[in-house]
């Protein structure tokens, strides 16, 4: 252990962070008079101890003196300040900071940290002001989540001169590194608790968490064993739970269904869409890898190919926001990077679904108030700067997202992240979406280091409660470990031919991610005891289903492997041989000497028993609306305008960097007034006139009463948020994330193979093929109210339809405002009746029933014709109409471009229901006077003429006026809810 | 809302895109640890006529590839270190404690630096900006924005100097994207820094009058409005903005809306940007 120690605490003299900060500190009700930051370094040694003198060079090192000062071993004096609060991490969580100012210290000085030596950063916060015990408390908590930090907390008396305590999270571990047997000889009620809880831990007697295997499947393991004659060691079995889990067969989208789904929901509705739009496309089909690789990939143009993959990240979210959504973000960019042989990431998307954020739930994962959920607010900020973060230090522009609320979402926040990579089609002779690992490969680890990061998830385990255990259940990304083997594989190795197949350490970590390449050999030997960890006293079943990140494996030749190796070590990136691909047919783990695990590749596979799952159908009946249409809709044009699913959430994209790599064409915001598209373009080659259009479209709402138009509304407002920019709609490719919840549940079955019915029918009829897709079946928060009594909250079934599109032309790309005086305004694609589940429901507090339905066929034509209008110039702006209706659309229209409008309505019509009517297939198109002609003959009945741009007010007549608001005060309120962020 | 003025509208900036040939004079783009534009970067100068290699710091460290071939130094953007530290100080160690001779070489010669957002941090970080004399110390300091997270989002920047950088151009628009741009100094330094001519381009709004460091015109809360300055000897440029990513004229945020006016106009439509100029600069410097 570390016996020499020092504490450097940096400060500015003014700092330019307070007023911002201590504003928001404010706002969220805590009266505090001054705040006053200080970051810290703990330097720990036992090797060799720094001498003041060295110290104080270290300490330049560190900050800029310009504008900083610090102090040496010597408590920061804010004088007066009541409380001082110093935020650390906890033992195992990646301190990023803690390791630069390592890395500097050993570059200044030309030494080498030893093992038990270390940097940790800390951050201090001096704050006075008239806090009781209970609100310091609420406060503490408000800057940081026990899950992953620790905190301490300082009177001014007890601060003292002493300032605050040395701390040191070192991770001290006393496990032994040896595989245990396990016995499966069990009673049905021990074996399925085995599955339940896991595998008992011979040295604390306590369980190690859930398997998360079945008792179908523990009689199948157990009679492969008994086949064998020898009973599984742990590693085996955490091994099979791994790969058989849900999470990675994604069996209940595998299994069969009823009697009319034989073969399962994936096969049936979305392979088999895809399956057919391909043959039918014939030589004009746009795939070229769909669901076999990490991510699916379309043709960009005659060289490159486009990738795409939309992940899901939601119980990390849920307990450590930031962490989650950053190690999602960077997760998703590795399954760029291990698609094929590599592609590079160029865009980056995300979607977030949480509760509403002015509220605060008192819920609980424990009784007794143990273990309270995170507030919506605290969820939100964490999730968006999480995957802030990702983007913006690994370079990757994130132009495209969206956020939606609902109070189902409060406890299990949804966090979708998604991945655009861009590759060249062949490099070297070789085609470069194809990959092989070939018996004789080197088997290389490159990247981070191996802790006990992610090891069963999300589970809070017996350890959790030893000060010195590492965390496990969360973990914080370190984008800037990631970027450099990023860099090296898609910018460096990949060209020069290094390797024969790569695949990313995601979830199962080596344990899968070694056994899915051994497929493409069919076989492989791992040494355990070569993989670099981050601390000693790791088990091998640990080391082998770790899910620590920034970790990729690739299969190098033995005439290449100095020259990776070599490569790998000028960039400064970990790289270790951990063992050879083999032809053996089996998976063979060694650690120290001895065999941990021998299981043949096919029974590890494809061993799982088959499942049969039935449905139940449900009939909703929720209650329809009752008010009459008001006399005038202003303050309800306003008041909708607010609604937070159809407000800016502006400040998430100005806070992603969406221009680097210097593509931006369409960003996320667009118009003078700064409204938020529906859909982005990007370049992603230089030199190129084409752009890669991306569009993202959910409607929780509509699942309850209609999953299967709930799908068709997602698929057509995804491919007209493309549409409406010029893509044409044989050039877009769809990708699904079905995120889903008690999906043991008969009837929430019922809802999936619905919906998956709506996908196959939707995909089809578009002639849009699906090219990857997700899911995640269990995002149910089950835990306590305040009193004890147990909760269940659901998330509403949630589908999201991600769409990539590749435009021909990008200086023919249309934007979403409006544009000049005079214009004419239009409407295009016809309504059809219901507003079950729209915006204007929930606003009157009750969702009704008949969710709108969609004639494809007819869209398709309109589409069609609307991509010919596009290509012809003749369209000034076009906005797809979505949530909230023809009303929002125009209202955004029209602020994004800073100008009036006045539109006549159509007679016989229920103005409010018109007017905020969600009916899919419908644009709000601005064409120019001398357009008018062209465009009107182009659309032909489809476009209906409403009225014309000008002016400052947006006015809306049906006989009699019913909406006459100015532009500024429509643009206040779409900009007031999150103003504040 | 303000109004366009007038000579945006004209503005006929067309890509070079090598046609006119290129120079000899090559440029080193720096890369290594989280630095993330060099290949735009590169695309940007070979667009105005100057080839370039993007190098690693560690193969400059171990003499793989050497400084003293090149004119140019470019430190591009990029989050290197993931901004610990402070934005661009662990590079601008790297940098220190491992090619610093060759660098102070480097700058004795007739030789140009840029460096654009983290370069710009690191250019601070090493002292060589603004450099009133060969000791290089840290004199500015790129501080934490104001509201305190990046700030991602279009900007126009006004030349504030005749500089070898500013030559020729009126105005610039392009992005911004910096979690610390927040440009800091002491009033004697920037009183330096007026006196001297060195800054090169401020934040200013659409009508060109001073941002008067309101947000967001001005993005960060800088000093001044400072967006970019230079060294004394004016041979090395920093600036928080990217021009090497709005280079063409569909990079520019408000490019559908200033489409339709030129359309309307009866004008062709421009395929480069304004801020091609500050790349051409360079091309001419080295043409000269």
């Amino acid at each position: 252990m570390a016996s020499c120690i020092h504490r450097i605490e940096v400060r500015y003299r003014s700092d330019p962070r307070l007023s911002t900060r201590t504003g928001r500190i404010r706002s969220l009700g805590f009266p505090v008079q001054a705040l006053h930051l200080v970051d810290v370094y703990t330097i720990a040694t036992h090797s060799r101890d720094f001498s003041h003198e060295v110290l104080s060079k270290i300490a330049a090192q560190l900050i800029n003196p310009v504008v900083q000062e610090y102090t040496i071993d010597r408590p920061t004096d804010f004088t007066p300040f009541d409380t001082a609060i110093e935020v650390g991490f906890l033992p195992g969580v990646t301190d990023n900071t803690g390791m630069t100012a390592k890395q500097t210290i050993e570059d200044y000085l030309k030494i080498r940290f030893l093992e038990g030596e270390a940097v940790f950063s800390s951050r201090l916060f001096f704050i006075s002001g008239d806090l009781d015990p209970g609100m310091l408390e609420k406060f503490v908590q408000s800057l940081a989540n026990p899950l992953i930090h620790r905190v301490h907390v300082k009177s001014r008396q007890e601060y003292g001169k002493s300032g605050m305590d040395h701390v040191t999270p070192f991770v001290s571990l006393h496990e032994l590194p040896t595989a245990e047997i396990v016995n499966l000889d069990l009673t049905d009620a021990d074996l399925a608790r085995l599955g339940k809880e896991g595998i008992m831990d011979p040295v604390s007697g306590l369980r190690r968490g859930p398997l998360a295997l079945d008792l179908a499947q523990l009689h199948t393991i157990r009679e492969y064993f008994r086949s064998k004659g020898r009973s599984p060691t742990d590693v085996e079995i955490e091994s099979l739970a791994q790969t058989w889990s849900e999470h990675c067969k994604h069996t209940i989208f595998a299994s069969a269904m009823d009697h009319d789904v034989p073969e399962g929901l994936y096969k049936t509705c979305i392979k088999a869409a895809t399956n057919r739009i391909r043959e039918e496309r014939g030589e004009h089909d746009i795939c070229v890898s769909v669901f076999s690789d990490n991510s699916g990939a379309i043709a960009f143009d005659e060289r490159h190919l486009v990738t795409h993959k939309v992940e899901t990240h939601n119980s990390p979210s849920a307990l450590d926001p930031f962490g989650g959504a950053l190690t999602g973000i960077v997760g998703v960019n590795r399954d760029t990077i291990g698609f094929g042989l590599g592609a590079k990431p160029c865009i980056n998307v995300y979607g977030y679904c949480v509760g509403d954020p002015d509220t605060e739930p008192l819920l609980f994962r424990g009784k007794n108030r143990q273990n309270p959920i995170l507030s919506p607010r605290r969820i939100l900020e964490g999730v968006v700067q999480g995957v802030g973060v990702g983007g913006n230090c690994s370079g990757i522009p994130t132009p495209q997202g969206w956020c939606y609320f609902h109070e189902r979402y409060m406890g299990k926040p949804l966090v979708f992240a998604g991945t655009v990579g861009v590759l060249p089609r062949t490099s070297g002779g070789r085609m470069l979406h194809e990959k092989r690992a070939l018996p004789g490969d080197h088997i290389v680890m490159v990247g981070g280091r191996v802790g006990k990061d992610g090891i069963h998830g999300a589970t809070f385990s017996s350890e959790a409660l030893d000060p010195a255990s590492p965390v496990t259940a969360v973990q914080i990304g370190d984008p800037i470990t990631q970027k450099k083997f990023s860099d090296v594989i898609v910018k460096e190795a990949r060209d020069l031919c290094l390797y024969h197949s790569i695949t990313d350490n995601g979830a199962g970590g080596l344990s899968c991610s070694v056994a899915e390449m051994a497929k493409e050999c069919n076989g492989c030997h791992v040494f355990l005891d070569k993989v670099p960890l981050k601390y000693p006293g790791m088990a091998p079943w640990e080391i082998w289903i770790s899910e620590s990140q920034e970790r990729m494996t690739l299969a190098v030749p033995e005439e290449s492997l100095d020259a990776l190796m070599d490569l790998m070590q000028r960039r400064d990136v970990e790289a270790t041989v951990i063992g050879r691909f083999t032809d053996t047919g089996r998976c063979v783990v060694e650690c120290h000497g001895h065999i941990v695990m021998d299981i043949e590749l096919d029974f590890l596979h494809d061993g799982l028993p088959k499942k049969h799952l039935v449905t139940t159908p449900i009939i909703p009946n929720f209650p329809e609306p009752d008010t009459a249409c008001p006399e005038r809709l202003n303050d309800l044009l306003l008041s909708m305008l607010g609604r937070k699913n159809i407000c800016s959430k502006e400040f998430i994209a100005t806070q992603y960097d969406h221009t680097v790599q210097g593509g931006h064409v369409l960003g996320p915001i667009q118009g003078i007034g700064r409204v938020q598209a529906s859909a982005t373009l990007t370049k992603v080659v230089p030199g190129s006139a084409k752009g890669v259009g991306l569009s993202q479209a959910i409607f929780p709402s509509y699942s309850e009463l209609d999953p299967y138009r709930m799908a068709i509304a997602g698929i057509d407002a995804a491919i007209r948020g493309l549409i409406a920019i010029g893509i044409p709609l044989d050039a877009i490719a769809l990708l699904d994330n079905f995120c889903w919840c008690s999906s043991d549940e008969p009837s929430r079955l019922w809802q999936l193979k619905r919906a998956a019915f709506g996908c196959y029918d939707g995909a089809t009829a578009f002639g849009t093929p699906f090219i990857s897709g997700k899911d995640s079946m269990f995002n149910d928060f089950s835990g306590f109210d305040e009193n004890n009594n147990p909760v269940k909250i659901s998330v509403p079934p949630t589908l999201l339809i991600s769409s990539i599109g590749i435009h021909p032309d990008v200086e023919k790309a249309v934007s979403m405002d409006a544009k000049m005086e005079g214009d004419h305004v239009y409407v295009v694609g016809r309504a059809t009746p219901g507003l079950g589940g729209s915006e204007y429901f929930m606003h009157l507090g009750s969702i009704g029933n008949t969710v709108p339905a969609l004639d494809i066929h007819h869209a398709k034509e309109i589409y069609q014709r609307m991509t010919g209008a596009i290509m012809n110039e003749l369209v000034a702006s076009a906005f797809p109409v979505a949530h909230g209706g023809l009303l929002i659309a125009l209202a955004k229209v029209s602020i994004a471009g800073n100008l009036g409008m006045e539109v006549s309505l159509p007679e016989g019509i229920r103005p409010d229901y018109y007017l905020f009517s969600e009916s899919p297939g419908r644009f709000i198109v601005t064409v120019s006077h001398e357009n008018r002609d062209a465009f009107e003959r182009m659309l032909g009945k489809d476009a209906h003429h409403f009225g014309r741009v000008g002016g400052s007010m947006l006015k809306v007549i049906a006989g009699r006026t019913l909406v006459d608001l100015p532009v500024d005060q429509m643009e206040a309120a779409y900009k007031a809810p999150f103003r504040r962020y | 809302m303000n109004p366009r003025i007038p000579e945006r509208m004209g503005d006929t900036g067309t890509g070079n895109d090598g046609a006119t040939g290129l120079i000899r004079e090559k440029a080193l783009i720096m890369s290594g640890y989280g630095i993330n534009s060099e290949m735009e970067t590169g695309v940007a100068l070979l667009r105005a006529g100057m080839e370039s290699d993007i190098v690693h710091i560690n193969d400059l460290i171990a003499g793989k590839q050497q400084l003293s071939e090149y004119r140019l130094l470019v430190f591009p953007g990029g989050f290197s270190y993931g901004d610990d530290t402070g934005a661009g100080n662990a590079f601008a160690n790297r940098v220190r404690n491992n090619i610093w001779d060759d660098l102070l070489e480097f700058m004795e010669g007739d030789n140009l630096v840029l460096g654009i957002c983290n370069g710009f941090q690191i250019l601070a970080n090493l002292g060589l900006i603004p450099a009133f004399d060969k000791t290089y110390t840290r004199d500015i300091a790129l501080m934490p924005n104001t509201k305190g997270v990046l700030e991602c989002r279009f900007v126009t920047l006004k030349p504030a100097n005749e500089t070898l950088w500013t030559k020729g151009i009126s105005y610039l628009y392009c992005p911004v994207s910096h979690g610390e741009g927040n440009f800091s100094c002491s009033e004697t330094m920037l009183r330096h820094l007026e006196e001297n001519h060195m800054i090169a381009f401020t934040y200013c709004r659409d009508d060109m009058s001073p941002a008067g460091g309101e947000y967001p015109h001005n993005p960060n809360g800088s000093v001044a409005d400072i967006a970019a300055i230079t060294s004394l000897d004016g041979k090395v440029l920093g600036m928080m903005p990217h021009p090497e990513r709005a280079m063409e004229f569909v990079n520019l945020y408000d490019w559908p809306k200033r489409k339709e006016e030129l359309k309307r106009a009866g004008k062709p439509l421009p395929s480069g940007s304004v801020n091609m100029q500050l790349f051409r600069n360079i091309v001419r410097y080295f043409g000269e």
